[in-house]
């Protein structure tokens, strides 16, 4: 039985509002075609997604090996290194060092693995205040919202709204909406955070095997300035986040900002491999069943995703249907594949939140083959998940006419004859979803193979 | 059993069977690689600046920044007015109104220019700071980031940044805005 939301269902929500549909969706189109214009202007390209899929193979195929070198050149470096084999332990993880410390002011940037985590709620339950500083996350965290996107975090939200926002939570003007005078305000109010903060949590967008150290890339310099002043770093990574070689990190870094905003590079890509003096350096791993998701044939690629976001900006579904009607951190075309891998029964409906046009694939910077593992996911969820019974009997009919020629031949006729005779009432009732935003096309006389025996019989003739 | 050994014993039993690991790629280019960065950094919002000597950037500075505000150089020959060896918590960056600082590696392709902690006292100043400006040797211009990966060691650096335009968001409704958290504005000299 269904116990949760579908996609279907949540995007009715967001879809509601035609016009915010319509600006979601261009909006994200315009980034779609910043990445385009920057893909296209290097020849190389191609050769760089291939590349980045070829170095994603070695290391899911290595990933133990590396683990184990990426820790011992981290602890060499003077990093503390702890595992966490769930969310749970990674948030107590990351509570036993605040204790340790005897931290009290956070500051975070962003992290879609914190996210996976629940870290903020968890922390906040133990009484710490934990302040994002990303400023599309700092806007949806005055109102307790989750990201909307892994890049654009508060893309669905209007600068109207940002601006009632701050000025019920850092007392800008009532009524602005300027975005640079937004920008302004966050920057004075979060300077102050940083300032006061004695621990700093940062994602990871690449781990070193070789040398220990990880990479940080942010356009706005938030994991920057809140680890160089805070005593405390702690950098949460997924285990797929590794990367064998520096010198990898030349063909992920051309690859990652141009697949998602259409930037050449991110402002700063943030090496970091040793504590500065007197202050301290955290590592946590986290499988949360990544290594699941590593022994399933179909869909291990999953795990090489760089979190660019491009397939969410290119995806129909997701453009006009928003992050939130996903219910999963990861939204989009990309959620879709992972986020059935850590809960089919709570996912089982992402795998449909797709056309299969295949645009996903086609953008991703590692070559994933998103849209096939779309159709993969929905053949695992028609054998285990939690079924519609009205699609399993609809598509078992189906099945049953499609499969003999005379049969079809038969209720193609039968239908043809019924859907004239069909009232309007009953093709938009509310129980066919079909008929909520589609007309019935006008439905022909006779089929095309009745159609075709006549005329070829006229033009032998 | 330690989690360490549960995610090493999964890892083992799932992975699948060994593939190579592909060579390096290098994209060998012959452009003018001063030209390229210039038009580079302009796309990201900040300025570069071919110069022939240092004092043009110090007249540079005077001309462009009030008296009195904060300056700090970590290049002997352009002054500044903090003395950066005698801060200890970076903290007291706070009101530092301009940074200058050298960069060691720059990429033409994307005008990311690698600044580490061999040239850094404290970490924090290319970010806290409001304006940053930084000097980099036109000998040290690469094509594009892999060559930008051959030059620096990172074995040998604990911190190291690539920084390629001021500080910038697109958070509120894709509207750019310069001036996030880090420098308001980057200005690059090329000597």
């Amino acid at each position: 039985m269904k116990t949760h939301t579908s996609h279907a269902e949540a995007a009715e929500e967001f879809v509601k509002d035609e016009e915010r549909t319509h600006w979601h969706d261009e909006t994200l189109w315009h980034v779609r075609e910043k990445r385009d214009v920057a893909a296209h202007k290097l020849p190389e390209w191609e050769q760089l997604r291939t590349n980045a899929s070829l170095i994603k193979d070695y290391v899911l195929s290595h990933l133990d090996g590396l683990l184990i070198d990426f820790e011992k050149n981290a602890q060499a470096n003077g990093v503390e290194v702890l595992w966490a084999k769930d969310a749970k332990e990674h948030n107590e993880h990351v509570l036993s060092i605040l204790q340790k410390h005897q931290i009290k002011n956070i500051v975070k940037s962003k992290s879609i693995l914190t996210e996976e985590c629940g870290l903020n709620h968890y922390l906040e339950e133990k009484g710490y205040d934990v302040v994002d500083t990303d400023l599309g996350e700092r806007i949806i965290q005055f109102v307790k919202q989750v990201p909307s996107h892994i890049v654009l975090p508060a893309i669905h939200l209007k600068k109207e709204e940002i601006g009632e926002i701050f000025h019920e939570h850092i007392g800008t003007d009532q009524g602005a909406s300027d975005p640079k005078y937004l920008t302004e305000s966050a920057r004075l109010h979060l300077r102050e955070k940083f300032v006061q903060a004695n621990a700093a949590i940062t994602g990871v967008n690449f781990g070193i095997a070789e040398t220990g150290g990880f990479v940080v890339c942010t356009n706005e310099g938030n994991a920057d300035m809140g680890t160089h002043l805070a005593d405390v770093h702690i950098a949460c990574m997924g285990i797929e986040k590794l990367i064998p070689r520096a010198a990898d990190l030349g063909v992920f870094l051309r690859l990652l900002a141009r697949s998602a905003t259409g930037q050449s590079i991110t402002t700063y890509s943030s090496h970091f491999s040793r504590p500065m003096d007197g202050k301290k350096m955290y590592i946590i791993l986290v499988d949360n069943k990544r290594t699941e998701q590593l022994g399933r044939e179909d869909f291990r690629n999953s795990l090489k995703c760089i979190r660019c976001g491009a397939c969410m900006n290119t995806c129909p579904i997701y453009r006009r249907s928003g992050g939130y009607s996903y219910n999963s951190t990861v939204p989009g075309p990309i959620g879709s594949i992972l986020s059935p891998g850590l809960d089919l029964n709570k996912h089982s409906s992402l795998p449909f939140a797709s056309t299969l046009c295949g645009s996903c694939t086609d953008v991703c910077p590692v070559k994933i083959n998103i849209h096939e593992q779309l159709y993969k996911w929905r053949q695992v969820v028609a054998k285990e998940g939690p079924s519609d019974p009205v699609k399993k009997w609809a598509m078992k009919l189906a099945g049953a006419t499609l499969s003999k020629p005379g049969l079809y031949d038969f209720f193609g006729s039968m239908a043809r004859k019924a859907l004239k005779l069909t009232p309007d009432s009953l093709v938009y009732s509310s129980l066919n979803a079909w008929g909520k935003q589609r007309d019935l096309p006008e439905v022909p006389s006779e089929s095309f193979k009745e159609w075709y025996k006549k005329n070829r019989k006229s033009h032998e003739q | 059993m330690s989690s360490k050994q549960e995610i090493l014993d999964a890892i083992g039993r799932n992975k699948p069977s060994a593939t190579a690991l592909p060579n390096l790629l290098s994209f060998p280019s012959s452009e003018d690689l001063v030209a390229k960065y210039t038009q580079s950094i302009t796309l990201n919002g900040g300025t570069a600046m071919e110069v022939d000597s240092l004092d043009d950037i110090q007249v540079y500075i005077q001309e462009n920044f009030l008296e009195g505000l904060q300056i700090v150089s970590m290049i002997d020959e352009i002054a500044g007015n903090v003395e950066i060896s005698s801060v200890t918590d970076p903290h007291e960056l706070e009101a530092v109104e301009l940074a200058v600082v050298s960069g060691e590696v720059g990429s033409a392709e994307n005008a990311a220019i690698w600044v580490s902690d061999k040239n850094l006292p404290h970490r924090v100043l290319p970010f806290i700071t409001q304006h940053l400006i930084i000097i980099l040797e036109k000998a040290n211009l690469v094509a594009n980031m892999h060559e930008a990966y051959q030059k620096i060691d990172l074995r040998d650096t604990g911190y190291g940044v690539f920084i390629a335009g001021p500080s910038k968001t697109a958070d509120i409704e894709q509207s750019l805005v310069i001036g996030a958290h880090g420098a308001r504005s980057l200005t690059v000299f090329l000597i």
